[in-house]
């Protein structure tokens, strides 16, 4: 992995930068047609001077300039916190909040299955046989796809809100943990085993005192993975719910009446609230990790 | 037959299922064909368990097929819809995530091969690499739908911006395995940049591309199904899905669904046997 700090300050810094001049660069051109075309209904002489500045403010650009999806994301954010109405139903905090909760109850059910499986696998050669196989297929299914389906099934039963969308987080989220505990648990080596069978340590005493330790930092590294994956999971299940809450319904609204600026501020938020739960479950892990002594491990 | 015959009937099915796979699981034969031949009765007698076991309790407890038709009653479901699912799967499949799939992980191997040669900008676009690789792409997908109409070019370029990212980190991350060592080998022999590229850092990164090809066959699959939500002429796998869960014919959806896992599956394994042809040497593959 790279190292992370100076080095590499003044080149993502510049990345950035060329990104974003990028995006200035495609704003006006796929704009400007819009323009032209508006000064020749009105019948109106008009030059690359006018034209420009205008691009940058359309109600309904093509492609938004990045201040206008910023300034979008204060208006339904900081701005609404200073008017003190920072739940209200237009404020996308509300939204991310809705978002929020299902990823992290998706996540945490996915977390916990992923860890019993593997624990399962670890220990019973019939279990490690049978399932491994079918776990790695279940990734292969577009589970995405079904995710209306659960929706508007649970929904017909009465169950709906947070659960169903949790639940499509969990089915992402289970996967990459459960293969990362399997190799977690295993990576003790027969040496230390050797010396837990020494010391008479019964299954439980071994998996409790070496093998969950010896899995933390593959347990971190598949979390990390586990909630992009649970975000995206309750993104999509908030699709087909009739875009009433959340950051998906947010984009499927936004899909709908045109609103370009509205579908790119919901997704950065979204980007936001992604690259700040990766950023903490690392930042856990590795403060677990010194605790324990544990060196860096690279899965 | 009445319902707690079949309940009964799939429940010995299961424990019998059970009792096999645990003895099989305790055989250590020596023939190494014996040994993969009970690696795979193993989980396919599970899988004929799992698929049982619904099919009872959804007979058994007369669960209303709205809610979860039992295997049957999909499996004759795709045997009477032959023609819609052909046509969904070229539209979704064969149109949209191909193309997506080619471009999205053709372009992420191009640049990767480009950014390798500047240390600065690989420093630079790595971290963003990583990150972006992090992110709910699929949200792009509205705006995907509004800049390239509803056909299928929109999906495929879901696709590509989906496909891109996980191709582009883990190319350059396998470009950079290959150690000084063996570089160094590669000038004592007085290749030049071109040669060392194809003879000794590409073959190197295999393992990592062919990883990066493996993740990206699943996600452009659920892309370009997650795009078709957004806004789709009258035909492809994701518009059958939405448009059928309204109607509530749940037997529809399993079916595409059915497709879905079929093709997901099929191209996952296809690109591991290609793995294992094109890594014959990685450590994992040698017995």
């Amino acid at each position: 992995m790279m190292t992370r700090g100076a080095g590499t300050f003044l080149p993502v810094l510049t990345i950035v930068a060329a990104i974003i001049a990028i995006w200035y660069g495609s704003a006006i051109a796929l704009n400007a047609q819009f323009e032209w075309d508006q000064a020749e209904r009105i019948g109106k002489e008009t030059s690359w001077t006018q034209v420009i500045p205008a691009t940058m403010a359309q109600e309904r650009p093509v492609l938004p300039a990045p201040h206008q999806v910023a300034q979008e994301i204060w208006k339904t954010t900081g701005a609404m916190i200073q008017r003190g109405r920072p739940f209200s139903k237009r404020s996308l905090i509300y939204h991310a909040w809705i978002t929020l909760s299902a990823t992290l109850l998706g996540f945490a059910m996915g977390t916990a299955l992923g860890i019993t499986l593997a624990v399962g696998i670890v220990h019973s050669k019939v279990l490690d046989k049978s399932m491994m196989p079918w776990i790695i297929t279940s990734q292969t299914i577009p589970i995405l796809a079904i995710a209306p389906m659960i929706i508007v099934v649970l929904s017909a039963m009465g169950i709906s809100g947070l659960f169903p969308k949790a639940l499509i987080s969990t089915y992402l989220s289970f996967f990459p943990v459960a293969v990362g505990m399997v190799k977690g648990l295993r990576s003790p080596d027969a040496m230390h085993l050797d010396l837990m069978k020494t010391y008479n340590a019964s299954r439980n005493e071994t998996l409790l005192k070496l093998r969950f330790p010896a899995s933390l930092p593959f347990l971190f590294t598949s979390m990390k993975v586990a909630i992009a994956a649970s975000l995206v999971g309750a993104i999509v299940g908030e699709l087909p719910t009739g875009a009433v809450a959340g950051l998906g319904a947010r984009l499927l609204a936004g899909s709908y009446y045109g609103q370009t600026i509205q579908i790119w501020s919901a997704l950065f938020v979204a980007a936001l609230m992604a690259g700040l739960l990766v950023a903490l479950i690392g930042w856990i892990g590795q403060i677990i990790n010194r605790r324990l002594g544990a060196r860096e491990v690279l899965s | 037959m009445s319902g707690t015959t079949i309940l009964i009937g799939t429940l010995l099915f299961w424990i019998a299922a059970w009792i096999t796979n645990n003895r099989l699981s305790k055989l250590e034969p020596r023939q190494k064909s014996a040994k993969l031949a009970i690696n795979l009765i193993i989980p396919f007698l599970f899988g004929a368990a799992l698929i049982a076991l619904w099919e009872g309790i959804t007979r058994g407890f007369e669960v209303p097929s709205v809610l979860l038709p039992p295997p049957s009653m999909i499996w004759e479901r795709i045997t009477n819809s032959v023609p819609i699912l052909w046509a969904d799967f070229q539209q979704t499949y064969l149109k949209a995530v191909l193309a997506g799939y080619v471009l999205g992980c053709g372009s992420g191997f191009l640049i990767a091969i480009l950014v390798d040669r500047s240390p600065f900008f690989k420093a630079g676009l790595m971290p963003i690499g990583n990150l972006v690789s992090a992110l709910p792409i699929i949200g792009i997908a509205p705006i995907m739908v509004m800049w390239f109409g509803f056909d299928w070019q929109s999906k495929a370029a879901v696709v590509v911006v989906m496909t891109f990212f996980p191709m582009l980190v883990n190319t350059v991350a396998g470009l950079s395995v290959a150690n000084s060592m063996e570089r160094d080998l590669m000038r004592t022999y007085a290749s030049d940049y071109w040669q060392s590229l194809f003879k000794l850092r590409l073959p190197a990164a295999m393992p990592f591309i062919f990883n990066a090809l493996k993740i990206n066959s699943t996600l452009a699959l659920i892309g370009a199904i997650v795009a078709e939500f957004f806004g789709t002429p009258i035909v492809g796998m994701g518009f059958r899905i939405s448009t059928e869960v309204g109607r509530l014919n749940v037997d529809m959806v399993w079916a595409e669904i059915f497709v879905a896992a079929l093709a997901g599956s099929l191209s996952y394994g296809a690109l591991s046997l290609l793995e294992r042809s094109v890594t014959f040497w990685h450590p994992s593959n040698r017995r």
